[in-house]
């Protein structure tokens, strides 16, 4: 005993060495992750070639050499990009043809896009029993906004929708209705009534294995073949239609995936209880299963928002349809890039914050999860 | 799971009312039968709008001629052919599209899926952000935007030469076009032996692999015999194999093969678009190996190059195979959207000119349709019977 006290008071450890300043601060950071081998150090090389051809030619044309100001094409001197196209057009591209004193409806449209949004994506929303309620009713309200008709608002009819509003307007109707649908297909395809699964799958195969321009066309021009004389749908309809029925099949895809992964226990349970088919989906499977499928939905919801870009090959006047009609227009002439780069930044994000909002979804959810 | 597997048979004392078959029974028969006077109002109500603008129904269009050029064929094609033959040119453009994009998508898929993981950051940084920008935008809008940029490029008069005898103006790329000589099939001949030979070879080298242990370098024997069979053949045969150069004129060029600003558009925003989801696939599936069974093959001594290809990748390949196989159906049916710029696809030939043309639209986007369907369907049973073929075999 008396040993042991002695030694240890008389052996301390030396301080550990620092460690060396090849391996910390940033020093350390950049070797170990841009020079740490060879390869390594020629890819980093290489990345800054790319970087080097691609990023201050764009900021060049985009920024430096652009012109910002101007009425025609005249006034931009052609060495960058030549904004005022946009500048001038902006309200073309938002609002297509809608009528100017009437914009005001699209702006509410939008403003309650985002509060529905708001309840609808964001769970720990103040309120969001009755926020959910009003995004189950948004699409109503906006339909009935941006048509009018009634209470003093002026009716506008659909081909006077274009632009970014249309792409919206198709957007969110595609995405309300293919959910609803999809889930009423998934279970329909997974049914053990031979007749229905075997029906639900071969809409589900069909609208999946065929392109959306070939439905988009199918609408157009054989639609109004397939009706009775007289009864004439608008062309928006019809193509929202199309769109519809399309996203509803992939939807239906992403939702039995979820189904599937239910474990047969739930079933078992819920079955041992005494619940009946539909209590048993509504009450135990769908809400697990929907949970599940959240991040494809998202996804499958991306895919339908860029998709709505292929209306304007039916002569619909969406963003992209818009972009071409000013294109054709003598005096923007040759300006196509600066509406395509214009387009593809709202493209990117809207789209790049669903994307994030769902990879945020999936961690929280895989948070759930591990507990 | 079922829910008939669990409730089975009628309630017991209940009436038939309650019996789960006659329910069942009863709902299929609603469900059908609302489907079939649908299809009776559609159908007769289309008889009755035919009859009305006095549309002839039937494929006899597909033998009249069709009196509009194609600008790029891979048969021989004029404006006399007839409609069956747009189909034909149609469907070929298609498939070239689809398997060059398919091809070119996977290995731009794999190569930036891989340097993504390499553990360079800034390469990373580089790669997240083009594919998050390519995957993000429509591919509608990418492919328009660069027909534009091809479109922009100087008029035929001006050409640039990029290399000898290749030329780029507004109507494409002007490359040496191959002359074939009578001899040329021998070498063809060549090449399927080699394939024949290096099967087999295969064959061999893994039996012999599994009886004694002693390994043959397959791959890089076969991969020989593919190159010099050929090459040996072709000089043999006394190299039937000619250049036709494209020749610079005073206004245009004349002569060899073009590769149209169209075509061009659609292969790169397909391949970029197609590449940027491939990459986030296989990714993924690389992610998905444990990392226990990258030092379990450390510890049993295996190399590193071994360690990826006996270990890593085929596991990794379970994981990527079913996602790449609907990127592969995707790209094959975005490639309709060549009807936007004018690329002789299906879509816009048959689907688009010929159904303007005589009116049959029935029978246009039928066609259409099922072919796009058939495609489809053809890829998936595909990769099911490749899926099925990797699966992890459990006991």
């Amino acid at each position: 005993m008396d040993d042991q006290t002695r030694s240890a008071s008389q052996w301390a450890p030396k301080e550990s060495r620092p460690p060396p300043v090849s391996a910390t601060g940033i020093a350390g950071w950049l070797r170990a992750n841009l020079f740490s081998s060879w390869l390594n150090t020629g890819l980093t090389l290489l990345s800054l070639l790319l970087i080097y051809y691609s990023v201050p030619p764009f900021l060049d044309w985009a920024i430096l050499s652009a012109t910002f100001e101007g009425a025609s094409r005249e006034d931009c001197d052609m060495a960058g990009a030549c904004w005022p196209i946009v500048g001038v057009r902006w309200k073309q591209l938002i609002y297509g043809f809608y009528p100017e004193v009437e914009h005001w409806r699209a702006v509410l449209a939008f403003a309650l896009l985002l509060v529905a949004l708001y309840f609808g994506l964001y769970d720990k929303a103040p309120g969001r029993k009755y926020g959910l309620w009003f995004v189950c009713a948004y699409p109503f309200i906006a339909y009935g906004l941006l048509y009018g008709g009634f209470g003093g608002l002026e009716y506008v009819e659909s081909p006077k929708w274009g632009g970014l509003l249309l792409t919206l307007a198709m957007g969110v109707t595609g995405i309300a209705v293919s959910i609803p649908f999809g889930i009423v297909l998934a279970l329909g395809r997974r049914s053990d009534l031979p007749a229905i699964s075997m029906l639900c799958a071969v809409f589900i195969e069909f609208i999946r294995g065929v392109p959306l321009v070939t439905l988009l066309f199918f609408g157009n021009v054989m639609l109004p073949l397939f009706l009775p004389e007289g009864m004439n749908i608008d062309n928006y309809l019809r193509v929202v239609i199309a769109v519809c029925l399309f996203a509803s099949a992939y939807m239906a895809e992403v939702i039995r995936g979820g189904l599937q992964a239910i474990p047969k226990g739930q079933y078992e349970a819920a079955a041992a209880l005494g619940l009946g088919y539909w209590r048993m989906m509504a009450f135990i499977i769908l809400p697990q299963a929907l949970r599940i499928s959240i991040p494809g939905i998202v996804n499958t919801s991306i895919g339908l928002y860029k998709d709505t870009t292929l209306v304007s090959l039916v002569g619909l006047f969406d963003l992209l349809g818009m972009a071409r009609a000013i294109n054709a227009d003598a005096k923007w002439m040759g300006l196509e890039i600066e509406l395509y780069a214009f387009i593809a930044i709202l493209f990117f994000i809207t789209c790049f914050a669903m994307s994030r909002y769902s990879l945020w979804l999936e961690q929280r959810l895989a948070r759930g999860e591990r507990r | 799971m079922a829910f008939g597997q669990l409730v089975a048979g009628p309630a017991a004392g209940g009436s038939f009312w309650n019996d789960r078959r006659f329910r069942g029974l009863l709902a299929q028969a609603f469900v059908m039968g609302l489907m079939g006077l649908l299809i009776y109002f559609l159908v007769s109500n289309t008889l009755y709008n035919l009859e009305q603008r006095n549309i002839a129904t039937g494929f006899w269009f597909l033998s009249q001629p069709a009196g509009f050029e194609i600008q790029m064929t891979l048969i021989p094609y004029s404006a006399e052919s007839t409609h069956g033959r747009v189909f034909l040119v149609g469907l070929l453009n298609t498939l070239l599209i689809s398997v060059a994009g398919c091809i070119l998508a996977t290995l731009l898929g794999f190569l930036l899926g891989v340097l993504r993981l390499s553990g360079n950051w800034l390469l990373e940084r580089v790669i997240y952000w083009f594919v998050e920008f390519t995957r993000n935008v429509p591919l509608l809008l990418q492919i328009i935007f660069w027909y534009t940029v091809f479109l922009g490029l100087p008029h035929i008069r001006d050409s640039i030469q990029v290399a000898e005898n290749f030329y780029l103006n507004n109507r494409g790329l002007f490359t040496p076009a191959p002359v074939l000589g009578e001899a040329f099939w021998m070498v063809a001949v060549g090449f399927l032996t080699a394939i024949a030979v290096v099967w087999l070879l295969s064959r061999w080298a893994r039996k012999r692999q599994e009886a004694t242990g002693q390994i043959f370098p397959a791959f890089w024997a076969g991969l020989g015999l593919l190159v010099l069979v050929p090459l040996a053949v072709y000089y043999a045969a006394g190299a039937p194999l000619d250049w036709q150069y494209a020749e610079r004129t005073r206004f245009s060029l004349r002569g060899g093969m073009q590769v149209t600003p169209e075509f061009a558009a659609m292969l790169l925003a397909l391949t970029l678009y197609t590449a940027a989801f491939i990459s986030e696939i296989v990714r993924a599936g690389i992610l998905s190996v444990d990392k226990g069974q990258r030092e379990a093959a450390a510890a049993l001594g295996l190399r590193q190059s071994w360690v990826m290809r006996l270990i890593i990748v085929p596991q990794a390949l379970r994981v990527i195979i079913p996602p790449l196989a609907s990127q592969y159906m995707n790209l094959t049916k975005n490639s309709s959207l060549g009807f936007a710029i004018g690329y002789g696809e299906l879509m816009a030939v048959f689907g688009g000119i010929s159904l303007n043309q005589t009116g049959q639209a029935i029978e246009c986007m039928a066609i259409t349709m099922a072919t796009y369907l058939v495609i489809s369907l053809s890829i998936s049973a595909f990769m099911n019977w490749y899926n099925a073929r990797v699966r992890l075999v459990e006991r």
